[in-house]
């Protein structure tokens, strides 16, 4: 549900800025002439970016968006960007960088520069409770699970997996009512269960299986930033080769997902 | 029955119309489900409902304060708030309030199912309405009818059972019917508590398959069947009660 909505305002948006002139000067030039990087990160989503107790920005993100900023040798500013106009921001270039839980779709990289290879990535996976004795998917057989209406992976639950779906129409009645017990377990997107299990509330759930349908996340740089881009890709490179972003996930007490784990892999083996 | 199923495929790829419910078999038997569960929902509140606006209006005649005091609470209650708030009441609010019972994994759940507290909502909601309808008949009904079997020795019970309801009945039809058609409607609502009926599956199924304009023009064609049973046999009923100089 949240994926379709995002995917539609990307897709809308992308009619709307076909037409935009693309930035002429090189951005990276600014960047050092203004001593600053200007940033577009999330503060709402814990624990990829979200508001430390003093107000700070703090996460996996900021982390991130912070080494970029040393690496540029420069200062770093933030710009709090939610789903619905991250990319806007990045096209009237009130920011530089987006790094911003955005996932990669073929429309969004039409609206923005999304920088190869992906960061992160994420996908479905259950928020249950413990010691309901699920271990794999296939476990999920005749319990009932919750789940939002109209999400993709439901028919995939439902007809695979063999679950008895119990869908709401948002997320708020789906916790409710996994909290109620009326259902085992709930179906969503990883990323969200992750920043549920920080919270005190949900100590006695965990996410029992392997993530499926992985989809990648991406960060952006405006389109025709080609320097940028070719800087941005490298860091993301150096980031997957020494382990920096599995070492984030551990400092935020995310267990590292099977995308980055791969990808340390894959660069730091040539 | 495989001809059909794949005229139907063929009627996607040649024209674009996608009906997965009729050759896709999980989408099929989702929404056969769908169907049934909002059959079952209909007839069960549609009972339960004029059961209450039965009862309800007998209880609204009786001679204690309290007891007509509950009933007007109650219909205020029910006829004031909407049925999608009240659902969402029951189901969240009430719900978590209720005894808790062991399931088989040995986990605990509320005792009341969403099922159930959509068949009590929507029951209780279209009850309080019928309450009003069925007064509506008995006011209509001539006092010296009721005092002619007074002095036949009725007592209040009987003379409501076999004097007043009979004839109260013919006059309220007409706005019973209305009321009971909106409540068949009104089942949808249910989808919020996730009652797999059919705008719920419709509404996954229009998610999975994108298939929209398809799915919304089945639902329209498959409520006007259903309420236009519902209005046929209600017809039916009102025919055979018809009594000759009375109503129509």
């Amino acid at each position: 549900m949240l994926r379709t909505t995002v995917s539609v305002t990307a897709l809308a948006l992308g009619c709307l800025l076909v037409g935009a002139p693309e930035a002429q000067a090189d951005v990276m030039e600014a960047i050092k002439e203004r001593g600053t990087i200007v940033v577009g990160i999330r503060a709402d989503y814990r624990p990829y970016g979200y508001l430390g107790p003093n107000g700070e920005n703090i996460g996996i993100e900021p982390t991130l968006a912070r080494d970029v900023a040393e690496r540029l040798g420069v200062d770093y500013e933030f710009v709090p960007v939610v789903a619905a106009n991250r990319m806007e921001f990045l096209q009237q270039g009130r920011i530089d960088l987006m790094i911003a839980t955005m996932t990669d779709t073929a429309e969004r990289r039409r609206v923005v520069n999304i920088v190869e290879p992906n960061y992160y990535s994420s996908g479905t996976n259950l928020l249950a409770r413990k010691g309901i004795g699920v271990s794999a998917w296939e476990d999920l057989r005749d319990r009932p699970i919750c789940a939002i209406q109209g999400a993709f992976y439901n028919r995939k639950t439902q007809e695979e997996f063999g679950a008895n779906l119990i869908a709401f129409t948002g997320t708020a009645e789906v916790l409710t009512a996994l909290q109620q017990g009326r259902c085992q377990a709930f179906v969503y997107d990883d990323s969200f269960i992750q920043a549920r299990l920080q919270e005190p509330e949900w100590a006695d759930y965990e996410m029992p299986v392997e993530t499926i349908d992985d989809a990648p996340w991406g960060l952006a740089v405006a389109h025709g930033e080609d320097n940028f881009y070719a800087f941005m890709s490298e860091v993301i490179e150096d980031w997957h080769r020494t382990g920096k972003i599995i070492a984030l996930e551990e400092e935020y007490g995310v267990d590292p997902i099977p995308f980055t784990r791969r990808m340390h892999e894959e660069f730091s083996a040539n | 029955m495989d001809v059909i199923y794949d005229w139907f495929r063929q009627l996607y790829i040649d024209h674009g119309i996608n009906l997965t419910i009729v050759y896709d078999r999980f989408d099929r038997n989702r929404m056969l489900g769908g169907l049934w569960t909002t059959i079952k929902l209909s007839l069960t509140c549609l009972a339960l409902s004029v059961l209450i606006g039965l009862v309800g209006a007998w209880l609204q005649g009786a001679r204690s304060v309290l007891l007509r005091a509950v009933v007007q609470g109650y219909i205020q209650f029910f006829r004031n708030t909407p049925p999608l708030v009240q659902m969402y009441f029951f189901f969240f609010a009430l719900g978590s309030l209720m005894p808790q019972v062991r399931n088989e994994f040995g986990f605990t759940q509320p005792m009341i199912d969403n099922y159930t507290w959509a068949i009590i909502s929507l029951s209780f909601f279209a009850g309080a309405f019928n309450v009003e309808i069925f007064r509506s008949g008995i006011e209509a009904v001539p006092k010296s009818t009721v005092e002619a079997a007074e002095s036949l020795g009725y007592t209040r019970l009987q003379s409501y059972i076999h004097v007043v309801l009979p004839l109260a009945f013919r006059v309220c039809l007409p706005a019973l019917n209305n009321n009971l058609v909106n409540l068949v409607k009104t089942t949808t609502l249910a989808y919020a508590i996730a009652v797999p009926e059919m705008l719920y599956v419709a509404n996954q199924i229009w998610s999975d398959a994108v298939n929209v304009p398809e799915m919304m023009t089945f639902l329209l064609f498959a409520y006007v069947a259903l309420v236009g049973i519902l209005v046929w046999v209600m017809r039916k009923w009102e025919q055979s009660m018809a009594l000759p100089g009375y109503g129509r």
